[in-house]
């Protein structure tokens, strides 16, 4: 599948569609007509630089539109803004040919000067933007986060058409960078205009353009007619309907008042919904590039002993906690999600064992067991999760306590380098900011992430591993990718024989759609956003 | 009179300045990083040192509070960390609904309770007295959240008869108001039977009634004013009660209000809107406490102001 | 409308026990108030011997507890409640249940009573500078959203059963000074107090004679209806998460556990809702008759 994401950048192929997102009627498909869209929160904000929301992620991909994007359905690279990309041989250089004619909604043309510019912005400390980080390995980085520069020294504008980005070193996932919303290309004048506004303002070049935005109740975005590829998109209209409870959501959609459902199936009408045939067939599901997992800080006794970390990990009956999610998961047995380049899906992991388990505890000194702290979030299911691991674990002996708090306590207690013993991820789950295993890696269970604040819960650093992350971070050369995969694959085998985490579940994702909705079943489950891509969707009641 | 009046004023800012620096500690002490939160999970720790400064959170509490306070004063309650827009314009966008769910709340919570405390007053140990207490009794040991998702299936989603939650006309408000009310009811309720009976015993009445006065009279002209007295205390404090409610009864009916806003608060800890909301509603209830104050005096001529 | 009892003819002096056996005697002739306590006992008896009475132990994830597809089981023969979602037997943990949400009520509810009246009395009588300073501070914490408050201090505290208490009892108080003071005030100011006064009687004689006896209604309202007040709160802070900490079962805990179940396992909200009224609805129908039995009493003497 990567191989072919590799092919489709290199190769020649201009426009972003796929065989997924273009069924073969796709000629047939008339444009018109709207769709509803429930949400539990509102947007907060449409500003590109700053969301990084379930709810405004896919809105703002159909709102701005960036150097590179995803295949509908797909993990999949593609050209968007570029139409020609050439690398320099050391790997260092990317130099992107812009397509001419592309305009903002306010009307104007959007050129070289524009994608330097957001790029800058979403840099520079002023914006305080979530995504910063991401654009640590291109050229002049560290001069502006430091506030001695205002932009970029390694992004240029060659020409009107033409950009060039410099790195400081070889990076292979500089292209799913460039397909991030925080990449997305603004309009100066509109964000000078508007200021810290904009979020409410947006100005951009894609599908779709803002129509009504009528706080904590509902967003309706309008088809931009302007808009650079023929034909699309389909809908006229898309309204979003927020501060919906899940529940209450899923009433309107049986009514027919709503057509999705942003926030999914809620937990307690799951099985409901799954054994009704008139709902079940509304229902579409399919893989998400997420891995919930238990950390254990190897800071922290007796986690520091790896004996411990392997009993746990053979403590815990992940087809029970499976169950208890009504099987809306697959149990993991590595921190990569199936479906991620890397994964090995030979890897057989810690079996289930509680008497070896036992045992290994015996070995490392702790025949009676300990009291731990397992922390987990207060939303549903975690803290029913945590209470069957707080099981699991009292089953070998070990006593812990849960301590089900808000989402943002949970990560400032995992951000301390001695207060958390143990967290079970749930909500928090990482999932893929794209769809390369680097982004498993470095965050979470990498050297350079052990600073107050981290999201390396488990304190995990091994200097051996990391060497070799860098060794695949600098695999730029597309013809090194399934190289690049296997070496990915190794190191987090490797990980797993240190074992700072229980990798517990991949998430399974459950879309519920009214039969108005027009989408091929792989667009729901679209990597890159949620609920889908909404260029390529249609209402089938105007067809 | 004025004097009392300008006494009273002076000293619910005092309790306001108390509220937001008693608040603001409160929240400058938990435990989640605002910087961390905003420079989001990959950001590195320069990044959020960045933030933290451009956020003015690298300075000491005191500066901080001296800085929240003087925007207060110019009406500025500073901008949502997560949202990014100024919380003024959030509450401002929130406040028409929760405002509605207010009214429609309290109509329904004063028309039915002082109906019932009256009639079960009146009628005291009747069999209509027992059956009204009883299902009092039942209304405010409910649980909110229950008693919405109730009234939201037999009446929107069975019936038909109202809309399955979400805000708009008047059909909306409807069930989020009776949740609200019907709880609201029970206190009042009890507290209007109790107050009645106390008052219905007093010397004056009994003068009345011998004087040979209808007993419509007596009751509404005489007895009423006086019972009131007690729940009008009420009122001022149910502003507070109904902030919590609101936060439920939002959420279980999808009302895009001041609750809603502050549940994804408190959850993502956007401390600059909590921080807004508190500030906000603690007004709301000082000024209702102080209409109370005015009011009960207004109404007893025996308590005499100071 | 009233006829004066005979409790209420008795001089002063002769209370204490026989107006206690007096007031039970008044409470057993009442039917509801005599089904009240009858729930109040069967539950504290219920709680008190739970591990002999309880089925299961509260925390124990049955194998056979949930379906193959993860659904817990409605009432049964084994199950006599049904399960929940993790597969635990709901008699169990209601069982258990009790224990958690007397406690709470007891505790918390008899801390903001006390709180509450101490500084009201002391406010609404003395007033002049002390009052003054006592209302403020009751109006300022009384200016606090009850529901923000209790989840600022949960959050800074580590969430425990006697952290949630405190929290309640926190929040609790501030509504009986605040009623404890305007009635204090308005019987201070009363023509037979202003008379005592007048005639040179001591505070302490015109407290216990004359406000602590009128009070003494109002303080038993607050603790019956504060009961379920303060049980609806525990409820309500664990449906965010800062209550009582699983597995220890509340009856707040287990309805905010299960209550997007609601569709399709209405008993796992309903039975621990049924138990709250009931516990509730008890407390409510003896403070109730109380406060009846009690009332002729203090009118007879003015």
């Amino acid at each position: 599948m990567f191989i072919h994401k590799r092919m489709l950048l290199m190769g020649a192929l201009a426009v972003a569609m796929s065989a997924l997102a273009a069924p073969a009627r796709a000629d047939a498909i008339k444009q018109g007509g709207s769709i509803t869209v429930a949400w539990k929160d509102d947007l907060a904000t449409l500003d590109p630089a700053i969301g990084y929301d379930n709810e405004n992620w896919a809105v703002i991909k159909a709102m701005f539109s960036r150097l590179m994007d995803y295949a509908p359905g797909s993990p999949d690279l593609v050209k968007d803004l570029a139409t020609d990309i050439q690398i320099s041989p050391d790997k260092r250089t990317y130099t992107f040919k812009l397509r001419q004619g592309v305009k903002f909604t306010n009307g104007r043309e959007l050129t070289a000067d524009d994608v330097k510019y957001s790029l800058d912005r979403t840099v520079n400390p002023k914006t305080q933007s979530p995504g910063a980080s991401f654009y640590k390995s291109i050229d002049g980085y560290d001069d502006v986060t430091a506030g001695k520069a205002d932009s970029l020294s390694g992004v240029k504008v060659i020409d009107r058409y033409t950009v060039s980005i410099e790195l400081s070193h070889p990076d292979a996932t500089i292209f799913h960078v460039l397909a991030l919303n925080f990449s997305s290309v603004v309009p100066k004048e509109e964000v000078e205009k508007w200021g810290a506004d904009f979020g409410k303002h947006p100005v951009g070049s894609g599908a779709f353009k803002l129509g009504e935005w009528t706080l904590g109740q509902r967003i309706v975005l309008e088809r931009n007619k302007d808009y650079y590829k023929p034909g699309l998109p389909y809908l006229d209209k898309i309204v979003m309907d927020v501060g919906q409870e899940p529940s209450v959501a899923l009433l309107r959609l049986e009514r027919g008042e709503v057509d999705v459902l942003g926030n999914g199936i809620p937990p307690g009408r799951f099985l409901e919904v799954t054994r009704n045939p008139e709902f079940s067939k509304l229902v579409v599901h399919g893989p998400q590039l997420r891995t919930s997992y238990i950390s254990m800080n190897v800071n922290m006794k007796p986690f520091d002993d790896v004996r411990v970390r392997r009993a746990i990990n053979m403590a815990i009956n992940k087809d029970r906690i499976n169950r208890i999610l009504n099987g809306r998961a697959l149990p993991a047995n590595q921190p990569l999600p199936p479906g991620m380049p890397g994964y090995d899906k030979d890897y057989k992991g810690y079996p289930y064992d509680p008497a070896q388990a036992k045992e290994l505890l015996k070995q490392a000194g702790l025949a009676d067991g300990f009291s731990t702290v397992l922390y987990s979030s207060n939303i549903d299911p975690d803290p029913r999760v945590a209470q069957a691991i707080q099981q699991d674990l009292a089953g070998i002996g070990i006593k812990a306590e849960v301590k089900s708090l808000d989402e943002a306590n949970v990560i400032a207690a995992g951000g301390e380098p001695n207060r958390a013993p143990m967290i079970f991820s749930g909500a928090m789950a990482w999932g893929a900011d794209f769809p390369d295993p680097s982004d498993f890696y470095g965050p979470i269970l990498g050297c350079a992430a052990l600073t107050k604040g981290t999201w390396n819960w488990a304190w995990y650093c091994n200097k051996a591993v990391e060497q070799e992350a860098l060794k695949a971070d600098a695999m730029v050369d597309p013809a090194q990718s399934g190289d690049r995969d296997k070496l990915w694959g190794t190191i987090f085998e490797k990980v797993m024989e240190d074992a700072p985490w229980v990798p517990i579940y991949n998430n399974l994702r459950y879309q519920m759609h009214s039969p108005k909705v027009g989408a091929a079943d792989a667009l729901y489950v679209d990597p890159t956003r949620t609920p889908f891509n909404y260029e390529v969707v249609y209402d089938k009641t105007v067809q | 009179m004025a004097a009392y009046l300008g006494r009273r004023i002076l000293q619910s800012l005092l309790i306001l300045v108390g509220i937001s620096i008693v608040t603001f500690v409160l929240l400058y002490m938990l435990p989640a990083d605002p910087a961390a939160q905003v420079a989001g999970r990959s950001a590195s720790p320069a990044m959020i040192a960045n933030v933290r400064h451009e956020l003015g959170l690298d300075q000491p509490i005191y500066k901080q509070y001296f800085r929240y306070a003087g925007g207060l004063l110019q009406g500025n309650l500073g901008r949502s960390y997560l949202e990014r827009t100024e919380v003024t314009t959030l509450i401002a966008s929130r406040f028409p609904a929760t405002l509605q769910l207010m009214i429609g709340g309290v109509i329904c919570e004063l028309a039915l309770g002082l109906t019932i405390g009256i009639i079960a007053a009146l009628r005291r140990d009747s069999r209509v007295d027992q059956i009204l207490m009883v299902t009092m009794f039942v209304t405010v040991s409910s649980p909110q959240f229950v008693l919405g998702i109730i009234l939201l299936y037999v009446f929107a989603f069975e019936l038909g008869w109202f809309p399955i939650g979400g805000y708009g006309g008047l059909r909306h408000l409807v069930l989020p108001s009776l949740t609200l009310g019907i709880l609201g009811a029970g206190w009042y309720g009890r507290m209007m039977r109790s107050s009645m009976l106390d008052v219905l015993r007093q010397d004056y009445i009994r003068t009345a009634r011998a004087k040979g006065l209808s007993r419509i009279t007596i009751v509404l002209g005489h007895a009423l004013p006086n019972a009131v007295l007690p729940i009008i205390a009420m009122i001022g404090i149910d502003i507070g009660n109904f902030m919590g409610g609101f936060v439920v009864v939002e959420s279980v009916f999808g009302w895009p209000g001041i609750g809603n806003l502050t549940w994804l608060a408190i959850q993502r800890i956007d401390i600059p809107i909590i921080m807004g909301v508190t500030v906000i509603s603690a007004c709301a209830i000082v000024i209702g406490n102080l209409l109370a104050d005015i009011i009960v005096p207004a109404i007893d001529p025996r308590i005499k102001l100071k | 409308m009233t006829t004066p009892s005979v409790t209420a003819e008795r001089p002063p002096s002769t209370r204490g026990k026989s107006r206690v056996s007096a007031l039970l005697r008044a409470l057993a002739r009442r039917k509801l108030a005599l089904f009240g306590l009858a729930v109040i006992a069967v539950m504290v008896l219920l709680a008190a011997a739970a591990p002999l009475v309880a089925p299961y132990p509260y925390d124990q994830q049955l194998a056979d507890g949930i379906s193959l597809d993860g659904a817990p089981l409605p009432p049964d023969m084994k199950y006599l409640l049904g399960t929940d979602l993790l597969g635990r037997d709901l008699l169990s943990r209601l069982i258990y249940g009790a224990r958690t949400s007397l406690v709470i009520g007891v505790v918390a509810n008899g801390a903001s009573v006390m709180i509450g009246s101490f500084i009201g009395i002391v406010a609404g009588f003395f007033g002049r500078w002390l009052g003054a300073a006592l209302m403020r501070f009751t109006d300022l914490m009384m200016a606090f959203p009850a529901q923000l408050l209790a989840i600022l201090l949960a959050a800074l505290f580590s969430p425990s059963l006697w952290i949630v208490a405190l929290v309640i009892a926190m929040v609790n108080w501030v509504q009986v000074a605040r009623i404890v003071y305007t009635e204090t005030r308005s019987l201070a100011r009363r023509d037979f107090v202003e008379a005592e006064r007048g005639l040179g009687a001591g505070m302490p004689r015109i407290l216990l004679r004359h406000i602590l006896p009128h009070l003494f209604p109002t303080l038993l309202v607050f603790g019956t209806l504060g009961i379920s007040t303060s049980v609806l709160l525990e409820a309500t802070l664990s449906y965010l998460g800062i209550g009582v900490q699983p597995p220890i079962p509340s009856w707040g805990n287990i309805i905010s556990e299960n209550q997007s179940y609601f569709g399709s396992a209405p008993w796992l909200v309903f039975f621990p809702g049924i138990a709250i009224i009931l516990l509730a609805l008890s407390f409510n129908l003896v403070g109730d008759a109380l406060r009846d039995i009690l009332d002729p009493m203090q009118k007879g003497r003015h």
